[in-house]
């Protein structure tokens, strides 16, 4: 804190300016290396207690035991040098090589050692194979299947929370404007309605525009068969992205309005709002100025939590839309019971989530003149 | 208590905190209805019997009241019984003692434009050796009188009136529900209205010998909810999951929030490695995906709404609401009426509980209120995942049934309406009630 006082009362020295670079920089290395590693502690204890979670029946277990055999069993059957052997003898074969694979891979070990090569593996993103689902290229990796799922994921909850946002943050600031109008105090009726996920809103938009209008998809990614060019494939994704970002949208945004809205109200109440407007300036000005600027944490930090609660619900959302994301494989692997699926969506999560922490801690400095990188640790 | 009176009032100034209120005592109502009316044990039968629980209801049967809506009505269905005399039954013994005559009846005013999908004849008869016998006449409203069918009844037997062959052959058509209920000589093939009359005139030969008749109609609509896909009451699940919704919801709210708080003022209050340890435990329960975990535990262990409502609560604990508790506990820690409560030597325990939480109520009952919409959703959301409880009737449970069958695909709307609607207006009483208390309780937000 004393050096930004130094900076401030002395901003024509450039020696003292330089050095105070270098020490920002390596405070934000430190603060950036500081914040991974408490993260990635973080993650690696939530994923230890999914693990254990996913253990406890002793399924973890069963997938390894199962791969191994079926590794196994296929290698000698397809291997040239032993198609002149008789089954017994095959059998034996492949159960020695099995107990020795156990072995390998420290099956026959404790489950808290084993736990450990659980761990890294999972995070490491070495997630195995799936025992049932294939991706669309046909591959049993469970990191391919997942991460092939991901743009998809990534589409539906990018392009709905940016417009969520972003609108909700203007409509508000015009509501706060018009305080008391019939579209503030329909916003405010309509603020209970946020109660229900995107998934209900979803089934109404279906039956609205898909089951009676018939003007949009009833869900998926894009048409069967696919357009043939670039252009006409990414319109018909626009047009399948519609009702999913639609009902993402709705499901939050009265409530939205409502906060950001109240917030905007409290803070231009206050005396240096007063002050400002006092002192002739144009009415954007004091709400860019004195209105915006100290209210953004707030609202990053609402964002914050929004983002993550709309990844945790996208699951249903794109369940009920047939929207092929990580929430779909989710859904999908609980129905074919497929563990490794289960177990990679989780860490693949816990993953984003992290990212977007880490990310936010940034966008907070950047906005959040108070908040320096690095300076809120040490205090 | 003048607290109370005075929130009574303020709440009354609202008209959503009316509303609120009024949408959650009629909750409240069809719960406790449901759970009179309805036992467990009876409503899991219900759900989960099979075939010889639903085979009286038609298929995919949309409610009753849709008449009111259509211009052309469609049949509604109905059973009737002897044994619980909704049939007339005459018994007329004859000069032999062991022979006896038995007119069973019904009639009814058909006023629909369509003719049903089926009708049924159960029959149950009582006999030792030597089987009775019926013969079944139709009689319709401009006095014709048609030859359903003349068999022995052996104990208990089916008689489907549109899949007997002769029946067929006799009424020249295979649409023998057509050729019963329309007018012979309209050249339109309209529908007769009018009163129809069933006669079934059964012959026994013991003198202990008795025939029961079950007439069930399967019209195009049912009941107050309609059918699903397997012939189940629609109704049922919409009556039972009230309860189970509310509890869910009211339970998961009200563990969460009172454990958060409590947890939040035992860190602040003792402060040091349990305070820590609290907050690292938040941050590592951010990391953990809710759902994925929820979706877990209901695939590996058990999907019983208990266990699930357990593990709600035990990960919304450590939420971002902790830090929210804890900023406000941290300020209130060193208020003075705690300064002497500590001087006159009272407790950590009674210090935490007795004058640190009670202080909060206030904020902990709206937060707690708003909060049960999305524990009531997200009941549902395990159900349309597939996770629900498996012999519950739930609302969710309805939704997931209706989307794995596509109904919005086939136009069966009210069967994903039904339980839509009522979540909705479930959601929308609480956040209103809510709503308005969160304005009560927070002064600032009073005259914004």
């Amino acid at each position: 804190m004393s050096t930004e006082a130094l900076d401030a009362s002395a901003p024509s020295s450039p020696i003292v300016k330089k050095s105070l670079g270098n020490s920002t920089f390596a405070r934000v290395a430190k603060y950036t290396a500081i914040r991974l590693v408490t993260l990635m502690i973080t993650v690696t204890i939530g994923v230890y207690l999914t693990i254990l979670i996913a253990n406890m029946g002793g399924y973890v277990d069963t997938i390894m035991r199962n791969e191994i055999r079926d590794n196994t069993t296929q290698s000698i059957l397809a291997n040239p040098n032993f198609r002149n052997l008789s089954p017994e003898a095959k059998q034996e074969l492949i159960q020695k090589k099995i107990a020795s694979e156990e072995k390998r891979l420290g099956l026959d070990q404790p489950f808290a050692v084993r736990s450990m090569r659980y761990l890294t593996n999972a995070l490491t993103l070495n997630l195995g194979r799936a025992i049932h689902m294939t991706s669309d290229h046909g591959s049993k990796e469970v990191r391919l299947i997942l991460l092939e799922r991901l743009p998809a994921t990534l589409l539906l909850t990018g392009s709905s929370e940016l417009i969520l946002f972003f609108g909700s943050v203007f409509l508000a600031l015009t509501l706060s404007r018009k305080y008391g109008s019939f579209w503030d105090k329909l916003t405010i009726a309509f603020s209970p309605t946020s109660a229900a996920p995107p998934w209900f809103y979803g089934i109404f938009f279906i039956l609205i525009f898909a089951a009676v209008l018939r003007i949009l998809p009833f869900g998926g990614l894009v048409d069967s068969p696919p357009p043939d060019n670039t252009f006409d494939y990414g319109l018909n994704i626009l047009k399948h992205l519609i009702l999913p970002a639609m009902s993402v949208i709705v499901s939050s945004i009265f409530l939205s309005i409502y906060n950001w809205r109240t917030f905007f109200l409290i803070y231009s109440s206050e005396d240096y709002v007063e002050m400002a407007k006092a002192k002739g300036l144009p009415p954007r000005a004091v709400e860019r100025r004195y209105i915006l600027r100290p209210t953004m944490p707030t609202i990053i930090t609402n964002f914050a939590l929004l983002v993550i609660t709309l990844w945790t619900g996208f699951t249903i959302t794109e369940t009920v839309f047939l929207w092929p994301g990580l929430g779909i494989t989710l859904y999908r692997a609980i129905g074919f019971y497929d563990t490794p699926v289960i177990v990679g969506g989780t860490i693949i999560y816990a993953y984003l989530l992290a990212i977007t922490v880490f990310l936010l801690d940034f966008v907070y400095a950047l906005v959040d003149p108070r908040v320096k990188v690095g300076s809120g640790s040490s205090q | 208590m003048t607290a109370f009176k005075n929130t009574f009032r303020d709440l009354l100034r609202y008209p959503t905190a009316i509303c609120g209120s009024l949408i959650i005592i009629f909750l409240l109502g069809v719960a406790v209805y449901a759970l009179v009316t309805i036992p467990y044990s009876e409503a899991v039968r219900l759900w989960r019997g099979g075939e010889e629980v639903w085979y009286q209801n038609p298929k995919y049967a949309p409610p009753a009241w849709f008449n009111f809506f259509l211009a052309k009505k469609d049949p509604v269905s109905f059973l009737v019984n002897t044994t619980d005399g909704g049939m007339t039954k005459v018994t007329t013994p004859s000069s032999d003692p062991e022979i006896s005559t038995e007119e069973i009846g019904y009639s009814f005013d058909f006023t629909y434009d369509s003719p049903p999908q089926e009708m049924i004849l159960y029959f149950d008869t009582k006999y030792a050796e030597k089987i009775p016998f019926a013969s079944v006449r139709w009689i319709t409203p401009d006095g014709r009188t048609i030859r359903i069918v003349d068999t022995q009844i052996e104990h208990k037997t089916a008689y489907r009136f549109s899949q007997d062959a002769r029946l067929q052959k006799r009424l020249k058509t295979e649409d023998v529900m057509q050729a019963l209920f329309t007018d012979p000589n309209s050249s339109t093939g309209a529908v007769l209205k009018g009163q129809y009359q069933l006669v079934i005139t059964g012959t026994t030969f013991e003198k202990d010998s008795d025939v029961n008749v079950q007439f069930v109609f399967h019209g195009d609509l049912f009941g107050l909810a309609g059918t699903d896909k397997y012939r189940r009451d629609l109704l049922l699940p919409l009556l039972y999951g009230t309860p189970i919704a509310l509890a869910f919801g009211l339970l998961a709210a009200l563990g969460t929030s009172l454990l958060t708080m409590v947890i939040a003022a035992i860190g602040t209050w003792y402060g040091g490695w349990i305070d820590e340890l609290i907050q690292r435990v938040t941050e590592v329960n951010l990391v953990l995906p809710f759902l994925a975990i929820l979706i877990m535990v209901g695939t590996f262990y058990s999907r019983s709404i208990w266990l699930i409502l357990g593990v709600t609560i035990l990960l919304s604990i450590f939420s971002g609401q902790i830090e929210t508790y804890r900023a406000i506990f941290l300020q209130s820690k060193e208020s003075s009426y705690i300064e002497a409560a500590r001087a006159y030597g009272s407790s950590n325990l009674r210090i935490i509980f007795q004058y640190l939480i009670p202080r909060m109520i206030p904020l902990l009952i709206p937060a707690l209120v708003s909060s049960i919409p999305s524990f009531v959703f997200l009941e549902a959301s395990l159900a349309v995942l597939g996770l629900g409880d498996p012999v519950l009737p739930t609302w969710g449970k309805v939704i997931e049934n209706a989307f794995a069958d596509g109904a919005l695909y086939q136009g069966r709307y009210y069967w994903v309406l039904e339980p839509a609607v009522l979540l909705m207006i479930t959601g929308l009483g609480f956040a209103m009630l809510g709503f308005a208390l969160d304005r009560i309780f927070n002064p600032r937000l009073r005259d914004i």
